[in-house]
């Protein structure tokens, strides 16, 4: 078995657990409870395998190196955070219903990678550091934990556009979502978690740069981005703190904020030029 | 204080204005992703007509992010950040380093944890058990006298210093704009274009006029290398560098990308290189097997006098800077002179009326392109982004906790107040506090109080 039937498993089994999880969600399949977690568990270690597997087989065709050095590649460790951090929140938070808005995003992660091409290609000069695997790691556990801050906002704005209902009305759809007060404290939380791990991306970047060129700023589109990223988490993070934003406005942001980061990562390879030459890969 | 009155510093210590900036800073860095940076302005003209070719020149557009009104929000940004800091440290300060024993039970009782009990044991001897529990909780209680004498008071704190964590953030701000500065005002950016086999004394500034800097010292190239993978991809570009300084070698260093060459304040980064027109050959005569290397240059023959043999080149092919293939004239004097492509790393054997000869491409002669940085402000921007890093998480991570438990008499027994607060993470505090109340209730099975049992006796 090589690493993409692996990875190609891994893409199924995400698939799988989200329509479990949402199954959960809809229908109220709480039976099936178990089921998605062990699913989503199962696709993260067929995924890590894959991972593993990938890494070898570029040693075996001469010019290894870890699988962190194209769009492919970045988009299955995007997948592989988004997991990892999905699964700890639910043991720690207690709560299925999260993966309804958490794993499909895993699933779309690992869908657009088999559109791109999967090959292993040996890598250019200008990639050839260590900082490519402190920066695309950094990066990607900031990503993950924006794309679930996002899927919590999303959850939250449903949860908060129900009308309010009379005491003794049948439960309903909405209903089996987590406490208001809790989704915004796990969509806080994901999103500060993110914005430190977002800072080290951009400064394992700059670090990388001036190795690589003597310039750790140079204003290039992508690294431009992901400062206007980090500026729209900063705004979240301040109108919290300082002037108690909460609920829908910080909910807002957080889907604001990972639009900006769908852009950083994967808009400006396909509609702006610059250094971030894995665009085709 | 004046600055509670100064309109000025109550403009720059908002956080509104903090607000107002991130977002102004966020959506005018768009404009230079959207527009390119750095062209001719007759790029601009062609390309949005000249009307807005104008109004791009007056905001510089084509080089937006050194631009007069971005510096000048960059300059505001700075300035945010440093007032609401200073506006807000003393207050911050007095919280770090206040007497927290100095409180008393109503105002204990406001907390937003407390719990309170009523104990058979006397003052001394619930005290001595609150001391305990707390230390068993995980808290190191400080104590004093209370309720007038005849109660004790206890306080535990973790984290006070973590309060400063956001103020280490925006410190980390302003002391990578400071290594900016400093790169931009004693540093430079320039490159060089050094031929293997010779040196250069001065590099060209990247900027303005490309004037030229003297480096009071040469860079030797002694030999480049370009390694293929078999895809045709490129594997390696590497110069073998020389160092030297008033005659005597420095240092020597060959130089890949992402790991440049450092020398008297100065880096030296693999950036490109060029192949040059000029192809050194090397002849064999296969009879008596004397040998000669030959260096070429299109349309110039050279000749190896002692075989008689004269070797033109009269064409070139290849792709990019580098040339594979080379159209060769060669005679050694007996009969018709002859001509054929050669190509590197593959030998042709020649047979003429005298003798036989063989010729081979051997290398073409390289120059490296050296991208070279001045920047005494590259430790500075390190530093604070390490401070970010660690600001950051102390800010978010981290929380100034505190506990109080009040013991004072009651009837023959007596009474306890716990209550505690901390500045961030209130559910986590929530569990801290449920554990302290756990150790005191003695509720807490199979932990500290429960094992003495005499505590609530």
């Amino acid at each position: 078995m090589n690493s993409s039937q692996l990875l190609g498993l891994t893409t199924f089994i995400y698939l799988l657990a989200s329509v479990f999880y949402l199954a959960i969600f809809i229908f109220r399949a709480n039976s099936l409870g178990l089921v998605a977690s062990l699913a989503t568990g199962l696709g993260f270690l067929v995924q890590t395998a894959g991972i593993i597997l990938r890494w070898q087989e570029s040693y075996q065709m001469g010019f290894g190196h870890a699988p962190l050095s194209n769009m492919y590649e970045s988009l299955v460790f995007f997948a592989w955070c988004i997991a990892i951090f999905y699964l700890y929140l639910e043991w720690r938070f207690k709560n299925r219903i999260i993966g309804s808005f958490a794993v499909p995003f895993a699933f779309l992660a690992m869908a657009l990678a088999s559109l791109t091409s999967s090959e292993i290609a040996p890598l250019v000069p200008a990639l050839q550091s260590n900082w490519l695997i402190a920066h695309v790691m950094t990066c990607f556990v900031g990503y993950a934990a924006f794309a679930v801050a996002c899927g919590l906002g999303v959850m939250y704005l449903l949860k908060a556009a129900r009308p309010a209902k009379p005491k003794g009305a049948p439960t309903g759809l909405l209903d089996s979502l987590p406490d208001l007060r809790v989704i915004d404290d796990v969509t806080h939380k994901s999103i500060i978690f993110g914005f430190l791990w977002l800072s080290a991306g951009i400064i394992t970047g700059a670090i990388w740069a001036n190795s690589a060129w003597g310039t750790y700023w140079s204003w290039d589109p992508k690294e431009t981005w992901s400062l206007i990223t980090w500026f729209v988490y900063a705004v979240a993070l301040h109108a919290r703190f300082v002037r108690g934003w909460g609920g829908k406005r910080i909910a807002w942001i957080a889907i604001i904020g990972f639009l900006s980061v769908v852009f950083t990562y994967y808009g400006v390879n396909y509609l702006l030029s610059g250094l971030h030459s894995y665009a085709g890969g | 204080m004046t600055k509670e009155k100064n309109p000025v510093w109550a403009f720059f210590a908002s956080v509104k204005l903090a607000l107002f900036l991130l977002i102004i800073l966020a959506v005018t860095s768009v404009i230079g992703t959207l527009i390119p940076q750095g062209q001719e302005p007759g790029v601009y003209v062609r390309e949005y007509g000249p009307g807005l070719a104008r109004v791009f020149q007056l905001l510089q557009f084509d080089q937006m992010y050194g631009s007069w009104w971005f510096v000048g929000l960059l300059g505001l940004f700075s300035m945010n950040l440093i007032v609401c800091s200073l506006d807000r440290i003393p207050n911050v300060w007095r919280l770090v380093v206040q007497d927290n024993l100095d409180t008393d039970e109503a105002k204990l009782a406001r907390s937003t944890h407390h719990w309170s009990q009523s104990r058979s044991t006397g003052v001394m001897a619930t005290a001595a058990a609150v001391q305990e529990a707390m230390t068993a909780a995980g808290w190191r209680p400080q104590q004093e006298g209370a309720a007038g004498g005849d109660g004790r008071l206890f306080f535990a704190q973790k984290g006070r210093m973590t309060r400063l964590g956001v103020y280490v953030v925006h410190s980390s701000i302003l002391i990578i704009f400071v290594g900016a500065i400093i790169g931009s005002l004693l540093g430079y950016k320039a490159s060089v274009l050094i031929a293997e086999g010779a040196y250069s004394d001065r590099v060209f500034k990247s900027s303005g006029d490309n004037a030229a800097v003297p480096l009071g010292f040469q860079v030797h190239l002694d030999k480049f290398t370009l390694d293929l993978y078999p895809t045709g991809a490129p594997k390696e570009f590497r110069s073998d560098l020389i160092v030297i300084e008033d005659g005597q070698e420095k240092l020597r260093k060959s130089i890949v990308v992402n790991d440049p060459l450092d020398y008297g304040g100065l880096t030296f980064y693999q950036a490109s290189y060029q192949g040059l027109p000029e192809y050194r050959m090397q002849l064999v005569n296969t009879r008596t097997g004397a040998q000669k290397s030959l260096d070429l240059e299109p349309r110039q023959q050279e000749s190896w006098a002692e075989e008689g043999v004269v070797v033109g080149l009269l064409n070139t092919a290849g792709s990019g800077p580098t040339t594979s293939n080379l159209k060769i004239w060669f005679s050694d004097g007996q009969g018709e002179p002859q001509t054929f492509w050669l190509s590197q790393g593959g030998p042709r054997l020649l047979a003429t009326a005298k003798g036989s000869y063989q010729i081979s491409y051997v290398r073409q002669r390289f120059a490296t392109g050296l991208q070279v940085a001045k920047d005494p402000g590259v430790w500075y921007v390190y530093t604070g982004c390490i401070l970010m890093l660690v600001g950051i998480y102390v800010a978010f991570f981290m929380s100034h906790r505190r506990v109080w438990v009040l013991v004072r008499p009651e009837g023959d027994g007596s009474w306890i107040l716990a209550a505690g607060n901390a500045n961030k993470n209130r559910i986590g505090f929530e569990r801290d506090f449920d554990t302290l109340v756990a150790h005191l209730s003695g509720q807490d099975q199979g932990g500290p109080a429960a094992a003495n049992p005499d505590h609530e006796a």
